[in-house]
């Protein structure tokens, strides 16, 4: 095949963000200490511009280039953009918590971008080898970013646990894809649909593979039984890494997930044979361990930590409801869990100064007093993680919970039901902390203007989103093509 | 049994005797040296998978630089083994029972009876000119331009990672700077000369 230079264009995000981090990588060794703002600027007003190429690459179409490495679809486009807006407010949050603790360098930037770059990779994989390629220099990434403190010993403690758990996922991963590749004897997903639609392939084999498959998926995407690590990584890493551990790498997962199992594997998907059925068993224990040990934690990034495990729950019932209502269910939910996941920890940084770590849940106390603003803010954020209407925490819960009862999966949404009940009880036990305590700490908040802003644009997006669901979740439906 | 299959045989068992002899060495230098020995032949097994350029790679690659550096860190570093192996025999049965449940599901799903001859043929034998450096070659920079492309990122992000991870600017360190060194002047630049009183007695 002749190399034609238009074949790029599709690739032009990627390439965006590769110059990006490589021109902060060299201008972060040339400039003086106290000029290290430039690097923090480049990323953003960087990140902004990929946004931008992003949007003008986008179309309605599905490309698919480097000899079926590479796909452009309309949810490939969606999740980009959600990605880097996402990045770009973690990285708002975490720019002055890191300056006050003197951990302001440009590796921060570089291997954030570089996440970046292993996210776009992982959302635009349409084969075995780019999506592990993609996983890979994310996780490489996060690992380091995880262990950015080095004087925390709890940092390169969390850093060394994400590190080893990791490796394991990957060879479960790879494990699973090499049974696939054995059997089907393709690494590219759109190949593979059409092989196991034929049904060319050994069924034993098949099965044991999408085991491992899960299994890997299940580690990268912290469910249980495989969640062991996230609390650690939590509590260990610095707040301003976890801002953004937290909330753009689980847009990333959710593309690992649905290119894995719906682009590939959809059709094996049926009863408890298929992907459906170990999905459930995941979905119903991530949902019940998440939110009954979140209950007994008082630590507020353990407590955000087990939340997250059954948000995570939450995503994955609405992609194992196998429809396209479902998967658009899902990635409405991942996209607004992401953007409450960098508000509830960019309230956190705000908490924080420096010499002290807002950590505990009676840090939280009677923030009202100190800051009304912000702490209607946290309010909007923790009410919308409960799913309280009219906050958009509402009709993500709703739409998944639509999706996998028109599918005939009735017990499964009231499990889902009961349990985000139970999980409404710490939520809201914060709120109780905010407006109805007295405050131990009458120091005033010092927050940048910046981060006001963001803060409040985080906030009120909760409830705009929430009394307007229906732009997002149009484009969302557009993405998945129903 | 042909000439190959018993070269495949005393290779096979020489890896697993080896892999056994990894785990089980109380010195740690000799588990390196044991890993060594295995990875030699598995890249004899390679060798005889019609594999050349990876069971060269594998020598070259891991026995040359990756465990030569991995000696050196275990000779560097005071290992003890008795912490180790603390958690060994109460880890025990539930490390049986795995290994047991994996060596079994491995046999079940990727042994004969799925994977056999009579399933998938055995490849063709190539002429003796063959490369498959060179058919690796016309692929990796052509076909897997992307993955290639991405896994040069991932070597530039460890090296980003391991520095930004280990380098610290310490003020305490003992170092040598070369441009004062060569600046430095004959006579007082040098010697000091410090007058004392004797010691008495």
């Amino acid at each position: 095949m002749q190399f034609d230079a238009t074949q790029l264009i599709p690739v032009l995000p990627e390439i965006s963000l590769l110059t990006l981090a490589c021109l902060v990588l060299l201008v972060d060794l040339f400039i003086r200490e106290e000029q290290r703002i430039a690097s923090y600027v480049i990323t953003q007003v960087g990140l902004l511009v990929t946004v931008a190429v992003t949007l003008a690459v986008a179309s309605s179409e599905t490309q698919i280039l480097f000899d079926g490495s590479y796909i452009r679809d309309p949810m490939s486009d969606l999740l980009k953009v959600g990605v880097l807006l996402v990045t770009f407010i973690s990285f708002l949050y975490a720019k002055d918590y890191l300056i006050q603790r003197d951990l302001f360098k440009g590796e921060f930037y570089t291997l954030g971008l570089f996440a970046v770059l292993g996210m776009t990779v992982m959302i635009s994989a349409n084969s075995f080898l780019t999506i592990y390629l993609g996983l890979e220099l994310l996780a490489l990434c996060l690992y380091a970013l995880v262990a950015f403190n080095r004087d925390s010993p709890e940092g390169a403690e969390a850093g060394m646990k994400y590190f080893v758990l990791g490796a394991l996922a990957s060879g479960m991963l790879l494990y699973g894809i090499s049974m696939i590749y054995g059997t089907t004897g393709t690494l590219q997903f759109d190949e593979l649909a059409k092989v196991v639609s034929k049904g060319d392939m050994n069924e034993i084999v098949m099965i044991f593979g999408i085991v491992f498959l899960v299994i890997g998926l299940a580690f990268k995407l912290g469910a249980v039984p495989f969640h062991m690590w996230v609390p650690d990584v939590y509590h260990g890493a610095p707040t301003a890494v976890v801002a953004f551990l937290a909330s753009a790498p689980k847009i990333a997962a959710f593309a690992l997930a649905m290119r894995l199992l719906v682009d590939g594997l959809a059709e094996l998907n049926g009863g408890w044979q298929g992907w459906q059925g170990m999905l459930i068993i995941l979905a119903v224990l991530s949902m019940g361990v998440g939110n009954l040990i979140a209950i007994a934690q008082t630590n507020i990034k353990r407590m955000l930590a087990y939340s997250t495990i059954s948000h995570v729950g939450f995503i994955m019932l609405g992609i194992l409801a196998g429809t396209k209502e479902g998967y658009t269910a899902a990635m409405f939910y991942t996209l607004v869990y992401a953007l409450m996941s960098a508000g509830a920890f960019g309230i956190i940084i705000a908490l924080s100064r420096k010499g002290f770590e807002a950590e505990n849940l009676d840090d939280m106390k009677g923030l009202n007093q100190r800051n009304p603003w912000f702490a209607g803010m946290m309010l909007l954020l923790m009410f919308s993680m409960a799913g309280v209407p009219p906050t958009v925490g509402f009709f993500a819960k709703l739409f998944v919970l639509d999706a996998v009862v028109s599918v005939d999966l009735t017990w499964l949404a009231l499990v889902g039901v009961a349990f985000s009940i139970i999980g409404a009880f710490y939520y809201i036990r914060v709120v109780k902390l905010i407006y109805f305590d007295q405050p131990e700490d009458e120091t005033p908040l010092s927050i940048g203007v910046d981060t006001q802003v963001m803060l409040s644009i985080n906030g009120l997006s909760m409830l705009v989103l929430g009394l307007f669901p229906a732009g997002l979740l149009s484009l969302c439906a557009a993405a998945i093509g129903s | 049994m042909t000439l190959e299959k018993l070269i495949f045989y005393v290779l096979a068992a020489v890896v697993l005797a080896a892999a056994v002899m990894v785990v089980t060495r109380r010195n740690p230098v000799h588990s390196a040296l044991f890993l060594i020995l295995a990875f030699f032949a598995s890249s004899g097994i390679w060798l005889l998978a019609e594999a050349e350029f990876l069971a060269i790679v594998l020598v070259l690659v891991y026995v040359g630089a990756v465990m030569v550096l991995f000696l050196f860190v275990l000779m560097m570093l005071d290992i003890d083994i008795a912490v180790l192996r603390s958690g060994f025999i109460k880890m025990l049965p539930l490390g049986v029972v795995m290994a047991i449940a994996m060596a079994a599901e491995l046999i079940l799903i990727v042994g004969p009876g799925n994977f056999g001859l009579e399933k998938y043929a055995a490849p063709a034998r190539h002429a003796a000119d063959y490369s498959n450096t060179e058919e690796l070659g016309s692929v990796l920079y052509t076909v897997y331009m992307y993955p290639f492309e991405i896994a040069a990122v991932i070597l530039l992000v460890a090296i980003i990672a391991a520095i930004g991870l280990t380098m610290r600017r310490r003020t305490d360190t003992k170092f040598i700077d070369p441009s004062t060194q060569v600046v430095i002047k004959k006579g007082d630049d040098r010697i000091r000369m410090v007058s004392m009183d004797a010691e008495k007695g």
